[in-house]
C-alpha cells in the first residue's frame, strides 16, 4: 500500500485513546492545526452533520444480534477501548503528522473497564459501553439430536474446562488505505490493504450515502491478510472523508504500533463443556456453555461465533449436541477472523472431548479418533445441525480415516512408544499428540470471473477476488489455460478492483479457490464452446472434429486446417464497415458466476511429536506431520505452502503468541518484544501428504485449502505435551502454553482447571 | 511511529564529544542505534539532541596487554564475534554474543552501548559482571574508572555523569587454566534472556574447584554475581551432588517479577541453568565431554 | 525549525545526494526520497527484519539507521540484486522455485539476509539458515521454502574470502 504515491497525496496520522474506556469532554486541535505542514485536524463535529449520530454500518447484520453496538468514525462522547480513533490529522508528511497528534488536548474521564470476557456477565461487571444496559451482544445454542438421553444412556461423563487465546494479525504489512475523490470524474477511488474490495465498496456507499457506481476500491497486491483485514474501518470511512475535503489524495499507513490495537482481533473464547461416552470411546453427546469475548464492538457481527458453532462436533458422528453461546463486549479489540476463524476453536473443544475419554478410558488417542470418525459410507454426511443462515450441514465427502492413517503413518505414531521410552532413559520426555479437524470451505454466493480473448491471441481474465500471497493469478490462469487450451504464460489475470470487474465478495473462509475456479472453469468452457463453434464455420468442420492447442483452433490430426484464438476473437469484433457473423454475439469472451454448489468441506489430520524440557518448561517441536485432503488441488505448490504456513500460524497460537490486558483493559503486548511471532528457528520441518477426495458440488472437485494446516495445530501441540507429562498429570487448560506455566504444572502435579486463567493475563 | 524532531551532532573527536556533552541539555548518544531508534521511532523518548559517536574511531579497538583485554566502547558486537583476540582471551563473551539478538543487529550494536543501556538481560553485562571489569569514564574533569560491581545504579541506570562517556572497558583476565560456559533460556533464539547464568571455573589436578565465578542476568534488575554459592562451591568436587547444591543455592537468589514472568520460575530457571553452566564449565575447564 | 543534512549516499552502484531532516531514518529515505520501494516496513522497532538492507556490506535494519548515518556510504537494496538485464540473482531464482514467497512483504529482507549471510558462510546447513533469518518475520510461508531456497542457493552465493 505505501508504494503507492499519487500527486498531491497528504498522509494522515489519528490520535487513538490512551484509556479502555473514558468519557471525553472536550478536544482542543487548535495548536495541532496551526503546527506548519498540517493540513486539517478533524474531530467528528468535522466530518459533516450526517456522520455525528451515524457510527459504523453492520456490516454482518443478522437477526440473532441484542445489541448492535459499532464505533463512530471518531469518537465524540466516550471511548470503549484503547486505540479507539479520537481525531485525525492530515499532513504533508507523517512525521509532521505525529507531531501534530502530540498537540492535540483531550479531556478524558477513565471508566471502569470490562477485560475479562468470563466476568462480563456478572452482575456487577462494569459495562463496556455505558449507555448499554448489560454487555450481551448476544445468545443463542448450537442443538441438535437427543443430549439427554445421550447422558442418561452414558457410560462416563467427562467434564472440560479450557480458555482458547488465538491473538492477532500481524501480517508483515499492517494496514493502510489511500483515498481519492474526483466530482466530475469517477467519483470515490480508495485503495485499501482489504481482503474483501466489493464489500469496502457498498459498505463505504452506504455510509457516505454514494451509489455504488461512483465508489472504487481497489485492493493491490497486500502483504498477507488472514481474516482481519476483511472488515469494514473506521479509517477507511474517514480517510474517504478527509480526502473530499480537502479535495487532495489522503493516505494512511497502519503503523505496528497501531496494529496492535487499531486492527481487529480474534478474541478469547471460555468452554466448559461435558462429554459423555460408552465405556467403548464412542461420544455419544457433548453439551455445555462458551463465552465468546467480541472485544468492544461488534465489527464483524456474529460471524466468528457461527464459525465456531458450525464445524461442532469436527469429522466425528456424534449426534447430540447442546452448547450455549453466549457472545459478550469487553474494552479490548474487536473480535476478527484469525485465519481458520472460528474453526480451530471449534476443532480444539471437539480434540478437548477426545483427548479427555482417552484419558478417561485410558485408551490410545488414536484408537478414539478411529472410532468416532465419520465413516467411508456415511457420506454426504448431514451432521445433524443447521447453519444459522438456515442450511443443513453436510459434509460433502471424504475419507477421514484414511486421512488419519495417512497422517500416522507419515509420523510414524506406531513407532513414537519406543522413541518415547528411549528419551525417558536419557531423562527426556516426548510426547505426541493429534488433531483432527473438519473444515467447511468455498462458501458462496460467488465469486465471478470474465475470459476475454485479445486479437493478440493473450487471454485477459478478471475476478474479483484479492490477493494478499494466495497466489490467485496463478491458480486462476493455470485454470484457465487447461479449460481454454492456451500457454500459461498468455494468461494475464487482473484481480481485486470494482472498477475492473463488477461483482464480487471477497478473499475469506477459502472461499476463493473454489469459487473462482468453478467461476474460471465455466467461463473458459463457455469461451472454448463459442470459439470452437465459430471455427467450426470458418473451418467448415464439426466442432466435434476440432481441438485447441497452444491457443490454436485446429482439426484434429489435420494442423493445416487451423485458426488462431487471437484470429477468432478479431473477426468477432469488426469495426465500421464489418459485421458480426451470423448468430454470433461480438467478442470472444464470457463470464461467469458460477460457484460451488455449497460449501465443500476439506479435511486434516496434524500430528505432532514434542519433547518438554522439565526444568525450564521450553517445548521443543522434533516432528510435525499434515495429512489434509482439499480434494482437486489446483497447484499442489500453492496447497502445501499453505499448509506450511498455517501450520506454523497454528503452532504460534499454541505456544508464542498472547495479547496480555491488564484489568484497567491497557494492553501491555504492545512490541514485538513482547508479543512473540513464530520465527524460523522454533519452527520444526513440516511433513505432508495430500489425499484428494473431490467435492460432488463443482464440477472441478475443489475444495479450500488455506486454513486447513491451521485449524487442528494448537490441539495437536497440547495433546502432544499433556502426553509427553503425562507421569506429572499434566492437563492443560489455556493456550497459549508457555513454558512457566509448564513448569507451575509440573510442579503442583496436578491437572489445571481454568478457573483462575485469566483472558487479560497468564494463569497465576 | 516517527521519531519526534531533534538536533543531530557527530562528533569525529573524543574530546569534541565531551564539549558538546557540556553545551547541550538533555541529549541521547547513539552508538549501535538498536536500542536507542526503537525507542525514538516509538516516541518513547523524545530528547532534543542526538548525538552520534560512529565516527569516533578512537573508540573503536581489541587490544589485549597481559591479562587485561582492553575494548573500546564503541566496538560492534560483531567484531567482538570474529576477533581471533577475543577468542583467545576471553571465549566466554563470544558464547555470549551467540545470544545477543540477530546477526543483523550486532553489525551495528556496541559493547558499549549495551553496558550503558544497562537491560536486565543484557549478556555484555553479564560478561561484564563475571569478571567485574572495569569501565574507564572520560568527561569535562578528565578519566574516572568504575568497577562493574558499582555500575548499574537502579534499573537501566548505570554510574555515568551527564558529561561523561564510556570510553573503553577492561576485562581482567584470569592467569589460571580454567573453564567457561554461558547459558541462556530465551523464548525463541535471539529474544531477551530470561535468565542466563555465566561461568568461569577453574580445577585443581584431584579435581575439586579452585575458583569460581558465577553471575546471573535477567533474573533482577542487574546482573549478580552469586558470591555465596562462589564461595561454597571452592575445594568442591566437581560432581553433581555439588551441583545440585549449587543449583539450590542459586535458587534462592533475589528475583523480579513482572507482567510475563514471576519471580518463583527465575528462581527456578536460575538454579537449573547454574546447574547447566558448571557442568558444561567443568567439561570446558577438563577437556572431558558434559554428560547432561 | 527542522535539522536538514545534506548527504550523499551510493546506493545500488549509484549516487544521490539529498537534503534530509536528521530525524528521517534510511527506510524512509529509500522509500520515500528514492522511490526505492523495495524495501519495506514492518514494524519500526527493529525486529521484524522486513527493512533489511546492506550499509558497508553489512545485513542491517534500516529502519533502525537514520539516513544522515548513510553519507558517503554504500548501499544495497534489494533492487540491486537482479542482474542489469533483469536476470535474477540465484537467491531470487531459488526462491521463485520454491515458492518462498508468498505475499512478498518480507520477501526483500529475508533475501539481502540471506544474500549476506550465505556469502559469508560455506556449506550452511538447515539448522544454521534457520538462524541466519532467525530476525526476519513471515508470516505466510512457515520458512520453510524459504530454507530450502537457501540452501539451493548457498553454493551460487558463497564468495570465498580470504583468511
Amino acid at each position: 500500500m505505501d508504494d503507492i504515491k499519487l500527486p498531491g497525496m497528504l498522509q494522515a496520522a489519528f490520535l487513538r485513546s490512551p484509556h479502555a474506556h473514558a468519557r471525553i469532554s472536550s478536544i482542543d486541535t487548535t495548536a495541532a492545526a496551526q503546527l506548519e505542514g498540517v493540513h486539517a485536524v478533524l474531530t467528528l463535529d468535522d466530518l459533516g452533520p450526517e456522520h455525528a449520530d451515524r457510527p459504523m454500518l453492520q456490516a454482518y447484520p443478522n437477526p440473532r444480534i441484542k445489541q448492535n453496538i459499532l464505533p463512530h468514525l471518531l469518537a465524540r462522547d466516550e471511548v470503549a477501548l484503547v486505540g479507539q480513533t479520537v481525531a485525525l490529522v492530515v499532513a504533508d508528511n507523517r512525521y509532521i503528522a505525529e507531531d501534530a497528534l502530540a498537540l492535540i488536548e483531550v479531556d478524558y474521564q477513565p471508566l471502569p473497564a470490562v477485560v475479562d470476557c468470563r466476568k462480563a456477565l456478572d452482575s456487577a461487571a462494569p459495562k463496556a459501553h455505558s449507555s448499554a444496559p448489560n454487555n450481551l451482544a448476544a445468545s443463542f445454542s448450537n442443538t441438535f439430536g437427543d443430549t439427554e438421553a445421550a447422558f442418561k444412556h452414558a457410560d462416563e461423563v467427562y467434564e472440560i474446562d479450557f480458555l482458547q487465546h488465538r491473538g492477532g494479525c500481524h501480517a508483515t504489512e499492517c494496514r493502510g488505505v489511500i483515498a481519492q475523490y474526483s466530482p466530475h470524474q469517477d467519483g470515490l477511488t480508495l485503495w485499501s490493504s482489504t481482503q474483501c474490495p466489493y464489500l469496502i465498496r457498498r459498505m463505504l456507499a452506504r455510509q457516505l450515502d454514494l451509489p455504488e457506481s461512483r465508489v472504487r476500491v481497489i485492493a493491490p497486491n497486500v502483504g498477507g491478510g488472514f481474516g482481519p483485514k476483511a472488515g469494514f474501518y473506521v479509517e477507511e470511512v474517514v480517510t474517504a472523508i478527509a480526502a473530499i475535503k480537502l479535495g487532495r489524495p489522503v493516505k494512511w499507513i497502519e503503523d505496528r504500533r497501531e496494529h496492535f490495537t487499531a486492527t481487529n482481533t480474534q478474541r478469547d473464547q471460555h468452554w466448559h463443556l461435558d462429554v459423555a461416552a460408552d465405556n467403548k470411546g464412542h461420544i455419544l453427546g457433548v453439551r455445555g456453555r462458551a463465552i465468546l469475548d467480541s472485544g468492544a464492538f461488534l465489527s464483524y457481527g456474529l460471524l466468528l461465533p457461527f464459525t465456531t458453532l458450525a464445524p461442532l462436533p469436527g469429522p466425528y458422528a456424534v449426534e447430540a449436541v447442546n452448547v450455549q453461546f453466549d457472545v459478550v463486549f469487553t474494552n479490548t479489540t474487536p473480535n476478527s477472523p484469525v485465519r481458520g476463524a472460528g474453526r480451530p476453536n471449534a476443532a480444539y473443544a471437539m480434540e478437548r472431548c477426545i483427548e479427555a475419554v482417552a484419558r478417561g478410558l485410558q485408551l490410545d488417542p488414536a484408537e478414539v479418533r478411529r472410532i468416532n470418525l465419520i465413516k467411508q459410507e456415511q457420506f454426504p454426511y448431514a451432521t445433524g445441525q443447521i447453519h444459522p443462515n438456515g442450511r443443513p450441514i453436510v459434509y460433502d465427502s471424504g475419507d477421514y480415516i484414511g486421512t488419519l492413517d495417512k497422517a500416522m503413518a507419515l509420523g510414524d505414531y506406531a513407532g513414537f512408544k519406543k522413541r518415547q521410552v528411549a528419551a525417558r532413559q536419557q531423562d527426556r520426555y516426548l510426547g505426541i499428540g493429534i488433531g483432527a479437524c473438519v473444515e467447511d470451505t468455498g462458501v458462496g454466493p460467488y465469486e465471478g470471473c470474465t475470459v476475454r480473448v485479445d486479437p493478440s491471441g493473450e487471454v485477459l481474465v478478471e475476478s474479483g477476488a484479492a490477493d494478499q500471497g494466495q497466489g490467485h493469478r496463478t491458480i486462476i490462469a493455470q485454470i484457465v489455460a487447461d479449460g481454454l487450451g492456451v500457454p500459461f504464460e498468455r494468461v494475464h489475470v487482473t484481480i481485486g478492483d470494482t472498477g475492473k470487474f463488477p461483482q464480487g465478495v471477497g478473499t475469506i473462509g477459502s472461499r476463493v479457490g473454489v469459487n473462482v475456479g468453478t467461476a474460471a472453469n465455466d467461463a473458459a468452457a463457455s469461451v472454448r464452446k463459442k470459439a470452437l463453434e465459430f471455427a467450426a464455420k470458418a473451418l467448415e468442420v464439426n466442432a466435434a472434429e476440432l481441438e485447441i492447442e497452444a491457443g490454436i483452433v485446429r482439426v484434429t490430426h489435420v494442423p493445416e486446417m487451423s485458426i488462431a484464438l487471437g484470429e477468432v476473437a478479431l473477426r468477432l469484433t469488426p469495426m465500421t464497415g464489418g459485421a458480426v457473423p451470423e448468430g454470433f454475439t461480438p467478442g470472444l469472451e464470457a463470464t461467469s458466476y458460477a460457484a460451488s454448489k455449497g460449501p465443500p468441506h476439506a479435511n486434516g489430520v496434524n500430528i505432532a511429536e514434542v519433547e518438554v524440557d522439565i526444568d525450564t518448561g521450553k517445548v521443543k517441536i522434533l516432528r510435525y506431520s499434515v495429512a489434509h485432503d482439499c480434494g482437486t488441488m489446483i497447484n499442489p505448490m500453492i496447497v502445501d505452502g499453505q499448509l506450511i504456513g498455517g501450520v506454523v500460524h497454528g503452532i504460534g497460537n499454541a505456544l508464542f503468541e498472547q495479547m496480555i490486558y491488564d484489568e484497567a483493559g491497557q494492553p501491555q503486548t504492545t512490541t514485538y518484544a513482547d508479543y512473540l511471532l513464530p520465527l524460523a528457528t522454533e519452527m520444526p520441518r513440516i511433513d505432508i501428504v495430500h489425499q484428494e477426495t473431490p467435492s460432488p458440488l463443482n464440477p472441478l472437485g475443489l475444495k479450500g485449502a488455506g486454513e486447513g494446516g491451521t485449524i487442528p495445530a494448537a490441539a495437536a501441540v497440547v495433546a502432544a505435551i499433556e502426553n509427553a507429562l503425562e507421569s506429572f498429570g499434566v492437563v492443560i487448560g489455556y493456550y497459549p502454553v508457555t513454558p512457566q506455566r509448564l513448569v507451575e504444572l509440573i510442579t503442583a502435579g496436578a491437572g489445571e482447571r481454568c478457573v483462575e486463567a485469566m483472558s487479560t493475563t497468564p494463569p497465576a | 511511529m516517527k521519531p519526534a524532531p531533534f538536533t543531530y551532532h557527530d562528533p569525529e573527536h573524543i574530546d569534541d564529544l565531551i564539549a558538546l556533552l557540556s553545551e547541550v541539555d538533555d541529549a541521547k548518544i547513539l552508538a549501535g542505534g538498536q536500542s536507542l531508534l526503537p525507542m525514538l521511532n516509538l516516541r518513547f523518548l523524545l530528547p532534543d539532541h542526538v548525538i552520534d559517536i560512529n565516527k569516533i574511531q578512537a573508540l573503536q579497538f581489541i587490544g589485549r596487554q597481559g591479562n587485561d583485554l582492553m575494548i573500546g566502547a564503541m566496538t560492534r558486537q560483531k567484531d567482538l564475534l570474529q576477533s581471533d583476540t577475543v577468542r583467545s582471551a576471553c571465549p566466554v563473551m563470544q558464547v555470549a554474543l551467540q545470544y545477543v539478538g540477530h546477526f543483523q543487529t550486532r553489525n551495528r550494536g556496541t559493547l558499549g552501548g549495551s553496558l550503558c543501556h544497562l537491560d536486565p538481560s543484557a549478556e555484555l553485562a553479564a560478561i561484564a559482571s563475571l569478571y567485574n571489569a572495569k569501565l574507564t569514564l572520560r568527561g569535562p574533569d578528565g578519566s574516572r574508572n568504575v568497577n562493574f560491581d558499582e555500575w548499574p545504579l537502579a534499573y537501566m541506570t548505570p554510574n555515568l555523569g551527564p558529561n561523561e562517556v564510556l570510553e573503553k572497558v577492561n576485562l581482567p583476565l584470569w592467569e589460571e587454566r580454567h573453564g567457561h560456559a554461558f547459558v541462556e533460556f530465551q523464548r525463541r533464539h535471539g529474544d531477551f534472556a530470561i535468565v542466563a547464568v555465566g561461568c568461569l571455573l577453574a580445577v585443581d589436578g584431584s579435581g575439586s574447584i579452585t575458583r569460581v565465578a558465577l553471575t546471573v542476568a535477567g533474573a533482577n534488575v542487574k546482573p549478580q554475581r552469586l558470591t555465596t554459592t562462589e564461595t561454597a562451591l571452592i575445594g568442591q568436587p566437581t560432581n553433581t551432588a555439588t551441583f545440585a547444591a549449587a543449583a539450590a543455592e542459586a535458587a534462592k537468589l533475589d528475583a523480579m517479577s513482572d507482567a510475563y514472568i514471576s519471580r518463583e520460575y527465575r528462581r527456578k530457571l536460575a538454579g537449573a541453568l547454574v546447574k547447566r553452566a558448571l557442568v558444561a564449565a567443568t567439561a570446558s575447564a577438563t577437556g572431558v565431554p558434559a554428560y547432561a | 525549525m527542522p535539522d536538514i543534512r545534506t548527504i550523499t549516499v551510493t546506493i545500488n552502484g549509484k549516487s544521490f545526494t539529498r537534503r534530509v531532516e536528521t530525524r528521517m531514518h534510511l527506510a524512509d529515505f529509500l522509500r520515500q526520497e528514492l522511490d526505492l520501494t523495495g524495501t519495506h516496513l514492518g514494524c519500526e522497532h527493529g525486529v521484524c527484519g522486513a527493512c533489511t538492507v546492506m550499509l558497508e556490506g553489512d545485513a542491517v535494519r534500516s529502519c533502525l539507521l537514520l539516513a544522515v548515518q548513510a553519507d558517503s556510504k554504500t548501499v544495497t537494496t534489494v533492487e540491486g540484486l537482479a542482474a542489469n538485464d533483469g536476470s535474477l540473482h540465484p537467491i531470487q531464482a531459488a526462491f521463485q522455485k520454491h515458492h518462498g514467497l508468498q505475499c512478498g512483504f518480507c520477501t526483500p529482507g529475508m533475501l539481502i539476509s540471506l544474500v549476506s549471510f550465505l556469502r559469508d558462510h560455506k556449506n550452511p546447513d538447515e539448522g544454521a539458515i534457520r538462524e541466519a533469518i532467525s530476525g526476519n518475520l513471515c508470516r505466510c510461508t512457515g520458512y520453510q521454502p524459504i530454507v530450502d531456497a537457501a540452501l539451493e542457493a548457498a553454493a551460487a552465493c558463497y564468495t570465498q574470502h580470504e583468511e
